[in-house]
């Protein structure tokens, strides 16, 4: 028997976007078995849940994660209306499924660029990333947060669509398509994308489907399984799309699934911004709700994200429970590592578009470093840095950008 | 007929026990509230025989003596059971769903760190969440619990 080599990957790893940790053996160049440790960034969520009003719950569970925050306000939102038994209007209904498309683009153009960072490809990275842009600074001119919607409100939504945002969503969905059109074709031609990702991390349905994995890398292993469409929620049963999924079982499957995910929400998009219909944006939702149950269960964009929320009688809820997409994917991981080569590793991790904030539920606070409390906008924090850098002997005005 | 009232008219002639323990809370959400040790029984039933192969997640609760369990299963039609078990504080043993649901691990792992829960026939390993050094008798989910540390309240 070869000798096993014990190799640590993380918790702190540059091949690792969060902190997350993976014990490696190795047998030569191959996996031979591994485990995985998290927690690294639990922050009690569900516990400070228990101690706040539902609305303070909203913004707090909206940073569960800094990608899919809409995914997790609307599910936890959804549950709250479904236990104090308030049905919101049908146009907030249609702007929480426009913002949850765009998060969505947003998310899956981002993973693309990750995904070719992770095999070398950083072009890939660079006019993805630059594309997710235009997603960016449509969600931005929507909601105003770039990031951190804040779309959803107890009892609907806070802003309305105005025709001529609608057009400007409509004239930037072109654009995207266009560009998806020409991924789509790199990653499915281009012979670097098929040499490092075809038969790298399989997985196969029976494993998919006995681990129980989730969205895209349940679907890329031809588990035809979507919450969207399952168990609609929001307007999901008028809307007209198709579940995507392909039977490559490996991660080249991943990529063409996510590419092809794209071009269904632009589909959705469409469909929602041409058939809105008028109306209010909100219910009155009285502060006490009832002691209650519900659970919903929402198509996040790496799976299927699940709130649980029960009522008291008052105005906090008595538990709130998530569970995020890589929660349900996490077992299939070290499946999928075992037996490949470990210059592979990264990019097995990156194909479930992993997101371990959203699964331990942590939260990072930084605080300048006099102690003092205060709100910075952009050229403040700019200058902040600048300042911070120049102190440590480095003066980004010295350097000289002209050739 | 409708699918929950089918599949509940099944379940309660296989399990005669579950008969006024079934309830249609909505279209595709079904509650049910089973015995902590015939639930192992409910759940291989409810696996192979209706399709019921998704592990969704377990959410814990604390209802005052005792603790809840609520497996969130469904299947490919987008029907989600509820499957309520309950322990007393005073006992607080169940019984791992591992052998029916292979990813359960680590939604078992939690419940045994935030609810001090024994699960039985869960294999031994690292903590989930909470970090190796974490003091055994703590268990943060339980409303009675206050964090110890000044700087945490």
């Amino acid at each position: 028997m070869p000798k096993r080599i014990e190799i640590p990957l993380g918790p702190q790893h540059p091949a690792l976007k969060e902190p997350e940790s993976f014990t490696l053996y190795l047998e030569g160049e191959r996996v031979a078995a591994s485990n995985v440790t998290l927690g690294y960034n639990h922050r009690g969520i569900e516990k400070a849940c228990e101690q706040r009003s539902y609305i303070q719950c909203l913004y707090l569970i909206e940073r569960t994660c800094g990608i899919c925050s809409h995914s997790h306000t609307t599910a936890f939102i959804t549950a709250s209306e479904e236990v104090a038994q308030v049905e919101i209007p049908k146009r907030a209904k249609y702007i929480r499924v426009l913002i949850g498309e765009l998060e969505r683009i947003h998310s899956h153009l981002l993973w693309v660029g990750v995904a070719g960072h992770e095999i070398g490809f950083d072009s890939l990275f660079m006019y993805s990333w630059r594309d997710r842009e235009v997603v960016m600074d449509i969600l931005a001119m929507l909601t105003g947060g770039r990031v951190q919607y804040s779309i959803n409100t107890f009892g609907g939504v806070r802003r309305d669509i105005s025709a001529a945002q609608k057009e400007q969503v409509l004239k930037a969905i072109d654009i995207l398509e266009e560009r998806t059109k020409y991924y789509i074709e790199v990653a499915t031609t281009e012979t670097t994308m098929m040499g490092r990702l075809k038969n790298v991390g399989g997985l196969t349905y029976d494993i998919a489907m006995k681990y129980n994995a989730s969205g895209p890398l349940a679907r890329a292993s031809g588990v035809t399984r979507d919450v969207r469409r399952d168990d609609p929620y929001l307007v999901y049963d008028e809307l007209d799309f198709n579940v995507i999924t392909n039977d490559g079982c490996d991660v080249f499957g991943r990529v063409v699934v996510r590419a092809l995910e794209l071009m269904e929400s632009y589909k959705i998009i469409r469909q929602v911004l041409n058939n809105m219909p008028d109306g209010d944006l909100t219910v009155k939702v009285a502060r006490k709700v009832p002691a209650n149950e519900a659970t919903v269960r929402y198509e996040a964009p790496r799976g299927e994200d699940i709130h649980y929320v029960r009522g008291n009688g008052t105005e906090k809820p008595e538990r709130v429970k998530l569970r995020a997409p890589t929660m349900a994917n996490l077992a299939s991981i070290t499946y999928m590592l075992d037996g490949g080569y470990l210059a592979d590793v990264p990019i097995v991790i990156a194909a479930i578009d992993p997101c371990f904030s959203c699964t331990d539920r942590a939260i990072t606070v930084k605080q300048l470093d006099n102690g003092r409390e205060g709100t910075l906008d952009w050229n403040k924090l700019r200058e902040y840095s600048i300042e911070w850098h120049k102190q440590r002997g480095f003066d980004a005005h010295k350097i000289k950008l002209s050739i | 007929m409708s699918n929950e009232e089918k599949i509940i008219s099944e379940l309660t002639q296989k399990f005669t026990f579950l008969n006024e323990k079934c309830v249609i809370v909505r279209p595709r959400r079904v509650t049910i509230e089973v015995d902590r040790d015939k639930a192992l029984d409910v759940f291989r039933y409810l696996f192979s025989e209706q399709k019921f192969d998704f592990l969704s997640t377990i959410v814990g609760l604390d209802s005052g003596e005792n603790l809840e369990f609520i497996y969130n299963i469904n299947n490919k039609e987008g029907m989600l059971i509820n499957v309520k078990v309950f322990a007393p504080k005073a006992d607080a043993v169940i019984k791992s769903v591992l052998d029916v649901y292979a990813g359960a691990t680590y939604y078992e792992k939690e419940l045994e760190g935030m609810f001090g829960v024994k699960v039985d026939g869960l294999p031994a390993g690292r903590h989930y969440p909470l970090p190796e050094n974490w003091p055994q008798e703590e268990h943060p989910l339980l409303k009675d619990w206050k964090p110890k540390d000044k700087e945490l309240k």
